[in-house]
């Protein structure tokens, strides 16, 4: 009749028998096991990236509204970009992806540090190929800057094609391109601090959450520069 | 009876009573407060917060009224009444509506309701809150800059070219948009992940079902409101051509995004104000909730079609006569399932031995006014009344009578509910009782007279207005008077009962849901034990009420 079920008392430190397994150093008290920190956890991290796409998804229809608005601008914006740059960018997001994949893997199959040095080893190149990718960044950006193809008021490119209102097709390409790259440097960060705790040991089959939920994440910041890709440099 | 609730004195005397949350000894001093991640305190410190915002906006309210004493310049021009308005409604929604009930009383009560120890992220439930200090800060800031004088809602081409604090406003209310993101997805994990054993979807008290519904709309509305201020920042800053007619932008286009945001938050809104009402009314009839199933899936239903009804702001904008047809049949649509709520309501008090104490007093206020607010939004929603009404009074009155009249209401009589629980001690009955009836009174003569001026064309938003409608403005202002007057009344009783000794019962009303089965006020892990649920809420059959309730 009671709602309490004794077995179950924290307060006076009066754990049952069967409880030797809750006292995993990761877990936090008020989950009543580790699954169900998992579980949350995984469900506080989908709900994240739905705001993502949101915060995205209002750009993008900008962007659509913008286009159609102005086409010739933007379509004459979009001959100053470097598809080749991009597409490099995109094969680097695209291999990150996958050494992800492979660091989640190995993190949670990682059984007494036996797949300890592929889950490191992994980290270190997702972080390389993100590193990599801000690299092309900054050359593509230079270039930008170098030419005068700036947003909004700072646009003053005085080129033979130039346009009417091609500072909007620039003011989308750097909020979008800035927005995403300031996730490919939150990811780096993120990544890093994986690195980090992987080398003290802290991931194994039984708590592995920090590198499931930054590698969706990452999957997430690949997969909106795989649309931004197309669309900001292959449109026609 | 087997499976009666263990009633909470029994349930006190086999565990004698546990240091509360705010006492405990373990967790003294400021700092303990400050980095605090208990739910209790922090929803005690957002309750703070919410109602020293709302004392605020409420200053600026009055004065608002009291400009409109007298036709013509009173003691602001034009110039300081449009600040004065824009600064009550934005803080009046950014900084108490939206957090009110969810982040203060929702952060409190549902993980009891749920027999849980915690939110899901206790840690971000704390960055919540520190994050939504920091854009109570920035709003302030920006008051004191130099004033916003665009109205809340920010509307473009005249938000990039005025004056003012404008871009500190815009960028307070994204900060304080990651705040309520925070809180939604906490709340959603919560429900999910944190109910007691035995506690199906069909189980949970129908409050946990409109926070729910509510931290939905949370997290998939308020992005699109941040990218949008930050599209607005960038167009006042650097010119990038989206906004601004001049240089090729779309001004309707920022109108769109904006109420893609604001109708859904309209919603984030009512949804906690209708979700105390469902817990108040079954405890003060005594019955079982009419219609359990309807009232939880309505309040999914009015979170799914309310992202789909943005257009009926813009049915003056030139929107397509195809476009706005749409929009204002599915606007009657999503009347709907508050209506079935309303019914199921009644229906719960229809022929029940109803006691009429505070909580139960403001929740039957809320049926009349939120009726009324409601009704006259279907009055919005039909196309050609609203090329008459757009821009009126009766659009200010329309949305008083939800905001206030619905949502205030109801966080008052969740306040006046739920405040044994939350702090231990009983507030003065009959002070309480004399307050509502003082805000009701002072309500209605604030708002009613608005929806007749509305409707002969007395416009929004001027701090002037023709001679003939001096009488209602008048009459309007003194009722805000008698409106402030309450909320005073109010105020002092349940802050005075804070200096009493902690006599509240573990169950004062007599209410059947899990927070009710804790002591009062909780200890710090909430429940001794696991609780966990051996029948439906609101089973009154199955339920003895203790003999300590009022
Ligand atoms: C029964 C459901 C409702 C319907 C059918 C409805 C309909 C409408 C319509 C058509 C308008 C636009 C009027 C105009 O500007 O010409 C409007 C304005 C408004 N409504 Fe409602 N409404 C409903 C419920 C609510 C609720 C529950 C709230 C808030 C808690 C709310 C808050 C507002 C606000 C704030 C505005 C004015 C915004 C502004 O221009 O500043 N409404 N409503
Ligand atoms: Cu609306």
């Amino acid at each position: 009749m009671s709602q309490a079920h004794e077995a179950s008392l924290t307060e006076h430190g009066g754990h049952g028998d069967d409880h030797a397994h809750d006292h995993h150093p990761f877990h936090q008290h008020h989950f009543a096991t580790m699954e169900q920190q998992f579980d949350a956890s995984k469900i506080g991290m989908w709900l994240f990236l739905a705001t993502e796409i949101l915060l995205f998804g209002g750009l993008f229809v900008g962007f659509g509204i913008m286009q159609s608005k102005h086409s010739a601008a933007f379509i004459a914006g979009h001959h100053h970009l470097d598809w080749q740059m991009g597409a490099l960018n995109t094969c680097f997001l695209l291999i990150s992806s996958f050494t992800m994949v492979m660091a989640v893997w190995a993190a949670s199959n990682n059984r007494n540090g036996n797949k300890q040095g592929i889950l490191v080893t992994n980290l270190l190149l997702t972080l390389g190929f993100a590193g990599g990718f801000m690299v092309v960044k900054y050359f593509e950006y230079s270039h930008k800057i170098h030419d005068g193809l700036l947003p909004g008021k700072f646009f003053h490119y005085t080129g033979p094609d130039l346009v009417p209102n091609m500072f909007v097709f620039f003011s989308f390409y750097f909020m979008m391109t800035g927005l995403h790259g300031f996730h490919v440097l939150g990811g780096m960060g993120a990544i890093t601090y994986l690195i980090i705790r992987s080398l003290k040991g802290d991931y194994t089959s039984d708590y592995f959450t920090p590198v499931d939920l930054i590698g969706l994440y990452w999957h997430l910041v690949d997969l909106i520069w795989i649309y931004l890709f197309p669309l900001l440099y292959l449109i026609s | 009876m087997a499976d009666v609730i263990a009633s909470p004195a029994v349930h006190t005397a086999d565990h004698g009573h546990h240091a509360d949350y705010l006492s405990d000894p373990e967790h003294k001093g400021i700092w303990s407060w400050m980095n605090t991640v208990d739910h209790k305190r922090l929803g005690v410190m957002y309750l703070w917060c919410v109602l020293a915002a709302f004392f605020v906006g409420g200053l600026f309210a009055l004065l608002v009224r009291l400009e409109l004493m007298h036709p013509g310049e009173d003691f602001m021009n034009a110039e300081q009444y449009n600040q004065a308005f824009t600064l009550h409604g934005a803080i009046m929604v950014f900084l108490f509506i939206i957090p009110s009930i969810p982040a203060a009383l929702g952060n409190f009560i549902l993980p009891l309701m749920l027999g849980a120890k915690d939110v899901a992220f206790p840690r971000l439930n704390l960055a919540s809150f520190w994050v939504y200090v920091t854009g109570a800060i920035m709003a302030v800031t920006s008051i004191v800059v130099g004033g916003v004088d665009t109205g809340w809602t920010f509307y473009t081409p005249y938000s990039t070219s005025t004056g003012g604090a404008v871009t500190m406003m815009t960028m307070s209310v994204f900060v304080l948009g990651f705040s309520s993101i925070f809180t939604g997805i906490n709340f959603v994990a919560t429900v999910h992940k944190l109910r007691a054993p035995g506690m199906g979807w069909f189980q949970l008290p129908l409050f946990v079902w409109g926070i729910y519904a509510t931290a939905i709309i949370q997290v998939l509305a308020t992005p699109v409101l941040g990218i949008t201020m930050v599209l607005l920042v960038m167009e006042r800053a650097f010119n990038i051509g989206i906004f601004d007619a001049q240089i090729g932008g779309d001004p309707v286009l920022f109108q769109h995004f904006f109420w893609f945001y604001s109708h859904p938050a309209v919603y984030i809104m009512i949804l906690p104000g209708m979700a105390i009402i469902s817990e108040i009314i079954p405890t003060f009839s005594r019955r079982t909730i009419f219609g359990y199933r309807l009232i939880a899936l309505s309040s999914v239903a009015i979170a799914l079609i309310g992202f789909l009804v943005w257009g009926h702001h813009m049915f003056t904008s030139g929107e397509s006569a195809l476009a706005a047809s749409i929009f204002s049949f599915l606007t009657f649509l999503v009347a709907i399932p508050s209506g079935i709520k309303v019914f199921n309501w009644i229906a719960t008090m229809y022929k029940a031995s109803i006691s009429l104490d505070t909580p139960m007093l403001y929740a039957t206020s809320f049926l009349l006014l939120f009726g009324i607010g409601g009704l006259t939004g279907i009055f919005l929603g039909a196309l050609s009344v609203d090329i008459h009404l757009h821009d009126t009074y009766f659009v200010v009155a329309h949305f008083h009578y939800v905001m206030m009249g619905g949502t205030v209401i109801a966080f008052l009589g969740g306040l006046h509910y739920w405040w044994p629980k939350m702090f231990g001690r009983m507030y003065n009955e009959s002070v309480g009782k004399i307050a509502c009836g003082l805000v009701f009174i002072g309500f209605n003569m604030t708002f009613l007279t608005q929806f007749f001026m509305g409707s002969q064309g007395m416009p929004r938003r001027y701090y002037t207005y023709l001679d003939q409608f001096q009488p209602l403005h008048q009459f309007s202002t003194f009722g805000s008077w008698v409106l402030g007057a309450g909320l005073m009344i109010a105020a002092v009783n349940l802050m005075g009962a804070l200096r009493g000794p902690k006599n509240a019962p573990a169950n004062p009303w007599g209410g059947t849901t899990l927070e009710w089965q804790t002591q009062s006020p909780p200890i710090t892990h909430n429940f001794v034990g696991q609780p966990s649920i051996e029948h439906n809420p609101y089973d009154y059959r199955n339920f003895k009420v203790p003999s300590d309730a009022v």
